[in-house]
């Protein structure tokens, strides 16, 4: 399956994927209206340091352990994808418990969201993919 | 192969997944008391709560979950006896089911200390199940007029209290310890968490237990008493065994697996709360009762039933749970040099020995605590990572580049 991988070599700490992820998933019709004086809430967060930057995402593992942990169902593999039902999350945040990379985190509405590979939005491959100028995100099989 | 599996909670589920990831078509037959489908035990208190709903908590899996993989289900069905030597599991209605591989996965029933004049007390009940979930909600009604009492602060008599509040005239919770989630939280943070439930309402009567109740009335140790309408015990639980002692397996307090999750008797396996396995660390058998452990040691009984060589070797106490707005995790143990930090409401506790992260907890701000939690289940040695960097944040950076490599850029775990 493809999957959303990082090399920090390339990453140049410019945050674009975090805004085209918080774009991708805002159901608006344009970056402005969906970003311009707003704070963000993306699934894929940049960690910095001196001069090391990194984007981390959900991995999608083979053997979630978000999904074995989670107590309402919200959570599930489709084909490979580990995707999240929002309507049945009760924020119990047992995900964040178990999760090795901290990819999951609270929406801005109080539940849990993470990263589903753009493919329940309009834009059906993953954003921060599409934003990141030095290729230091791709999706590919690996 | 036919595989049988009793119960049906979170252990038979990880069961089903271990068998079909090895054996695609060898004939599941699940025998479960309840009469209910697969749903998560731990939501019950949002359900009282209205935080969820009947329809949503009975769909914790797809309704074509079983028939998709095979599995016949009987519920509303208990099994009386396994006969090791015959392989075969009878039911209570009579019906004999053969097979080739068991698994028990038959959980906890809530225990209930003796208490003086407890039988008379009419409207009670323990709060495990959805069908007690309902016998409380009928009990309380709507008019808000119910006085409740919960006798026990663990885990199961707090998230009862959250979930009734709103629906109750006053919620009381007495516990015999000193201390409220005794068994969840470190000693310095019960406090805490203590406050902020009660200016949420609840009243705690901590370090009594009722010594004697009459119509209306518990009468506690320390000589007060509490009027109540409605009465939940939730003062524990114990592994159900009898099915396993039936079937001649070991059993220490609960049915004794390795990390096979193999009981003594061949053929037949046992995870989730029924179950007691030697910690990783000190060797003695314990019980874990939470929802992924039962999740992980099903599957790794499953996928060894079907042939398959799974180890589940990694298991860890942890809980992630939060009272009226105040998340909370905490995972391993509370033991080691501690260090404490607090920022505006979140509190973080690290517990660190021999070059490990022993145990944590975080109250308020729990952001990517899984982090940590990996940190305690990977035995992760803290001289190989930025401990004081990672001790501020959960973060990723505080591995070496070529770690990093791994987790982002390396094939999926």
């Amino acid at each position: 399956m493809k999957r959303v991988y990082v090399d920090e070599r390339w990453c140049l700490g410019c945050h674009l994927c975090e805004y085209y992820c918080a774009f991708a998933n805002s159901g608006k019709s344009s970056m402005i209206k969906a970003l311009k004086d707003r704070h963000i809430v993306p699934r894929i967060r940049i960690e910095e340091r001196n001069n090391i930057s990194f984007a981390v995402s959900c991995r999608h593992c083979t053997d979630p352990l978000c999904v074995k942990s989670c107590i309402s169902g919200a959570l599930s593999v489709e084909n490979g994808a580990v995707l999240i039902d929002s309507d049945k999350c009760v924020g119990c945040c047992s995900c964040i418990m178990a999760c090795p990379y901290g990819a999951l985190s609270h929406s801005e509405s109080g539940v849990i969201q993470k990263c589903e590979l753009c493919k329940k939005n309009e834009f059906g491959v993953p954003q921060c993919v599409q934003g990141c100028p030095n290729k230091a995100i791709v999706y590919e099989e690996r | 192969m036919r595989y049988v599996i009793l119960g049906g909670g979170a252990a038979a589920i990880g069961c089903i997944e271990g068998i079909r990831a090895v054996d695609a078509s060898g004939p599941i037959t699940l025998v479960g008391a309840e009469p209910h489908p697969f749903y998560g035990r731990p939501l019950i208190s949002y359900l009282l709560e209205g935080k969820t709903t009947r329809e949503k908590l009975l769909a914790y899996r797809p309704a074509d979950y079983e028939e998709k993989r095979g599995v016949r289900a009987l519920r509303g069905v208990r099994a009386a006896s396994v006969d090791a030597e015959g392989r075969t599991v009878l039911l209570e209605t009579g019906e004999v089911l053969p097979y080739d591989r068991l698994c028990l996965c038959v959980g906890s029933t809530p225990f209930v200390p003796p208490m003086e004049g407890l039988d008379a007390v009419r409207e009670k009940t323990s709060f495990m199940t959805l069908d007690d979930a309902d016998r409380l909600s009928a009990m309380l009604g709507d008019a808000k007029d119910k006085r409740a009492l919960i006798v026990g602060a663990g885990l199961i008599g707090l998230k009862c209290a959250e979930g009734i509040l709103a629906r109750a005239a006053s919620v009381d919770v007495v516990e015999l310890a000193d201390r409220i989630l005794p068994a969840v939280l470190p000693p310095e943070a019960s406090p805490i968490v203590q406050k902020h439930i009660e200016a949420a309402g609840v009243r705690f009567h901590l370090g009594e237990s009722v010594k004697r109740f009459e119509p209306g009335v518990a009468h506690l140790s320390g000589g007060g008493s509490l009027p109540f309408d409605v009465l939940v015990l939730a003062v524990g639980v114990r592994p159900n065994t009898a099915l396993a002692e039936s079937a001649r397996c070991r059993v220490e307090r609960g049915v004794v697996v390795d990390d096979h999750c193999r009981t003594s008797v061949e053929d037949i396996y046992a995870a989730g709360d029924c179950t007691v396995f030697p910690d990783p660390d000190t060797g003695a058998l314990r019980p874990l009762a939470i929802l992924p452990n039962a999740t992980m040691q099903g599957e790794t009984a499953g996928r060894n039933m079907a042939g398959g060589r799974a180890v589940y070797d990694k298991a860890a106490p942890m809980n992630a749970t939060g009272f009226w707005g105040l998340h909370m995790i905490g995972a391993g143990r509370y033991e080691g040099e501690v260090y404490r930090s607090q920022s505006g409401d979140a509190t973080k506790l690290l517990y660190t020995k021999d070059d490990r992260l022993a145990g944590f907890l975080l109250l308020g701000d729990i952001d990517r605590a899984g982090i940590y939690t990996a940190l305690v289940r990977e035995r992760t040695p803290l001289s190989s990572i930025d401990f004081e960097l990672i001790r501020e944040t959960p973060q990723l950076m505080a591995f070496s580049a070529t770690e990093r490599a791994k987790k982002l850029g390396g094939a999926a775990q």
